[in-house]
């Protein structure tokens, strides 16, 4: 009988085959990389393991089936939706198709979560626009519960996307195109208002939403975290998981490989439910920090943050030292549940 | 469904008179009327098996199609029957209790994920895994270990104090063996010793001698009750419960009649239980009511839940001296030999090691409860055995104030001695 765990184990194989090459031949020694894609789980022939002192981790190391997930946060980590682009009357206009999805989503190993998802992925697609731009975007409800798009910024009363006000809920099979403008300009975020709204953000509807200055940022490896979490027991207590852009340990597994010496921009975010802060610690390093993004200077120079549910900043880091670093929660419960990663900082030239 | 059809096929293959029959059954059938004009007994049976097997296999295979699915999502169910701890492993020997497959996913231990090895597939119902998990624990601290099942569903085990196991090794199992020695053998011994002086008393001290023993044993049985239900609800259910006390008990009092009839069989001229006959049967219960009392002392030792300090084996011993009491009750109109005197002894005392060693190296709480349920069982039956003594032999009368007050002062005793055990 061919086993769940074994076709698991070998689909990591093709998701790892679909890495970066860089990625797999910079691992070093004694960190716990996906499953070998020749070996079967539960061989002792492959990986080896943290666990015990050595910190949290999944069982054997294991990571998830992305592709089977239909997304991946490895590379969803960098990757910016600009939308389509067109001109009105000498304005730009960016135009969005995003639909509401249900999806059995591998959360951990061996462990499915029923999601509802924007466009499938879990956090949903990261809109980027330029302030001042005229924003339209197409929600199609494919989901079998009702839904809404809320997006946070300055817009008109019936864009809100809550229910009872303007279109309202959107109900299933049904669509509607929020029209409004791209500001301010700073780190913002989108999610579904529906009742009961722990609910429907906690079941994986929201996503990021940046908003650039005119003239845009300085040049930088850019890449998203949305802080979230998992409540696989749909108790409304807590959450079982906690993770960055969608699955527990990741980065740990593959580390966010980021050039030295080179300007870093994380747009950080945090949409967890049932917990009432969240936080983001750096290792062996410090970053400008920029609250919600709507200021050109930062508010301050620090290794940690704290943010509320809904609250987002952006952190701006350059690595001086090569070698791995650890980022992670540092409500340590949180960390050891799954939300915590590396960089992999390495010399410029070998990149 | 294919588990289903295999043990059907299996069940059949066991008998091929049934598999004959059940292929082909017109042609036997028609064979047995020709020969005899009526169909053998055993034909009859053959055929019966065969139409249960196949009316419950086909039922088993394709009924399920007829009726809805279940409305809810799985349940799912596991209970740790054992915890094992060593240097840096915490082990947990799991048993599906539930009506569906388990798969253990991910575990965490006081909110960290951890590693481990074990139950690589589902668990089915009843069927039994090991998890070994990779954890750097601390003496003495308790710890949540929370599995995460492949649909999200926490199962939660709380270890409330951490200490390591001890290992099963040959100076262990005599150290359980010298406990039970002295929780068991020497108390009981001990309470024998009263045998002299009852030997002088009159017929009435006797008939409250075996009042108090009547409500030693009362005392006992609810005791061993209520801590055998205590026992079946931790083990989870997955075998019964609380009702395998239930069922421990009901099966020792039926083999505990059954031996008395034989030995009343032996000696035909003994009227009704008394004298040695009815020594050996109190000793009998008793002793298997230690064997329980042995198991939770044993298996509380091997979790690190008891000291094993003196203020213990006192209160054992002050408690089961009332036991020894109560086996030479009925021998004060004879003079049993010294040697049946240790026989008995020993009949309601050793059973204590041999439940110390069986707690300490398996401890299972279906198991317990059940050889609790046994205990509950044989003490019932030497109640019932006892009672008949009771009665006055003048007056006829079974509860005269001297018989009530043996039994209220009966159970008051265990009661204070038991509050000097602090289990």
């Amino acid at each position: 009988m061919t086993s769940r765990r074994r076709f698991l184990a070998g689909a990591g194989g093709v998701a790892l085959a679909a890495l970066p090459a860089r990625a797999v031949a910079d691992t070093p020694p004694g960190h716990h990389s996906p499953p070998d894609p020749g070996a079967g789980r539960g061989s002792d022939g492959g990986h080896s393991a943290m666990g015990g002192a050595s910190g949290a981790t999944f069982r054997e190391g294991a990571g998830v089936d992305h592709v089977a997930n239909g997304f991946d946060p490895r590379t969803l980590l960098r990757e910016f939706d600009y939308g389509t682009v067109s001109t009105e009357n000498g304005r730009t206009v960016r135009e969005w198709t995003i639909r509401a999805q249900d999806r059995e989503i591998e959360v951990a190993p061996g462990v499915v979560f029923p999601a509802w998802t924007f466009n499938g992925s879990i956090p949903g697609p990261t809109l980027r626009a330029t302030a001042g731009d005229l924003m339209r975007v197409r929600f199609i409800n494919d989901s079998a519960h009702p839904h809404t798009m809320h997006f946070h910024g300055i817009h008109p009363a019936d864009m809100d996307g809550v229910p009872m006000v303007g279109r309202g809920i959107i109900a299933p099979g049904e669509e509607f195109t929020y029209v409004f403008d791209a500001e301010p300009f700073g780190l913002h975020l989108y999610h579904c208002h529906v009742g009961p709204l722990a609910e429907h953000i906690a079941r994986g509807m929201y996503g990021t939403f940046i908003v650039d200055p005119p003239g845009g940022r300085p040049p930088a490896d850019e890449m998203i975290m949305v802080q979230h979490g998992y409540n696989t027991t749909f108790d409304g207590e807590g959450n079982q998981l906690y993770a960055v852009n969608g699955i527990p340990f990741v980065y740990m597994n593959d580390p966010i490989q980021v050039r030295l010496g080179e300007l870093v921009r994380i747009y950080l975010v945090n949409i967890l439910e049932y917990d009432p802060i969240n936080s983001f610690h750096l290792h062996g390093n410090f970053f400008d920090y920029y609250p919600t993004g709507t200021r050109l200077e930062p508010s301050e120079f620090t290794d940690t943050v704290v943010q509320a549910q809904g609250q987002r900043g952006i952190c701006e880091i350059r690595f001086p030292n090569p070698g791995k670093f650890m980022f992670h929660a540092h409500k340590t419960e949180f960390a050891d549940l799954g939300w915590m990663g590396f960089f992999d900082v390495v010399d410029g030239a070998s990149s | 469904m294919s588990t289903t059809d295999e043990s059907r096929d299996a069940e059949t293959r066991q008998d091929p008179a049934a598999r004959a029959a059940a292929e082909d059954p017109k042609p036997a059938a028609g064979t047995a009327t020709r020969d005899s004009r009526r169909v053998p007994l055993w034909a009859l049976v053959v055929g019966l098996v065969a139409v249960l097997v196949a009316a419950l296999g086909g039922l088993a295979a394709y009924g399920g199609q007829t009726l809805p699915e279940r409305l809810g999502p799985p349940v799912e169910e596991l209970a740790v029957e054992r915890t094992i701890i060593a240097p840096g492993s915490i082990e947990l020997v799991l048993r599906n209790t539930g009506p569906d497959p388990v798969a253990v996913a991910q575990v965490f231990v006081n909110d960290s994920y951890v590693d481990f090895t074990g139950a690589d597939e589902p668990i089915g119902r009843l069927a039994s895994d090991t998890l070994v998990l990779d954890y750097p624990w601390q003496d003495g601290q308790p710890y949540t270990v929370s599995m995460l099942t492949s649909t999200g569903l926490v199962i939660e085990h709380v270890i409330d104090a951490a200490v390591a196991t001890p290992e099963p090794g040959f100076e262990f199992l005599g150290l359980m063996a010298l406990v039970g020695t002295y929780v068991g053998v020497l108390p009981v011994l001990l309470g024998m010793l009263v045998l002299p002086i009852l030997r002088r008393t009159s017929g009435r001290v006797v008939r409250v001698l075996l009042a108090l023993t009547v409500g030693l044993l009362a005392y006992l049985a609810v005791d061993a009750l209520l801590e055998g239900i205590d026992l079946a609800v931790l083990s989870g259910g997955a075998f019964g419960g609380p009702i395998l006390v239930f069922l421990g008990a009901g099966l020792a009092f039926l083999a505990l009649t059954t031996i008395d009839k034989v030995l009343a069989g032996r000696r035909p001229d003994e009227q009704g239980a008394t004298g040695m006959r009815l020594a050996v049967m109190i000793a009998i219960g008793i002793g298997l009511h230690n064997l329980g009392e042995g198991l939770v002392i044993g298996s509380a030792y091997a979790v690190g839940e008891l000291a094993l300090g003196a203020a213990l084996i006192v209160g054992f011993a002050a408690h089961n001296t009332t036991e020894g009491l109560a086996i030479v009750a009925p021998l004060t109109a004879r003079r049993p030999s010294l040697w049946s005197l240790v026989g008995l002894g020993l009949i309601a005392g050793a059973p204590a090691i041999l439940g110390a060693v069986i707690g300490a190296s398996v401890d299972n709480a279906g198991l317990s409860a059940l050889l609790f349920g046994v205990g509950v069982g044989a003490i019932v039956q030497v109640i019932i055995q006892i009672v008949p003594g009771l009665r006055d032999r003048a007056s006829g009368r079974l509860l005269d104030p001297a018989v009530l007050g043996g039994l209220g002062a009966g159970v008051v005793i265990m009661y204070l001695t038991g509050l000097l055990v602090a289990t």
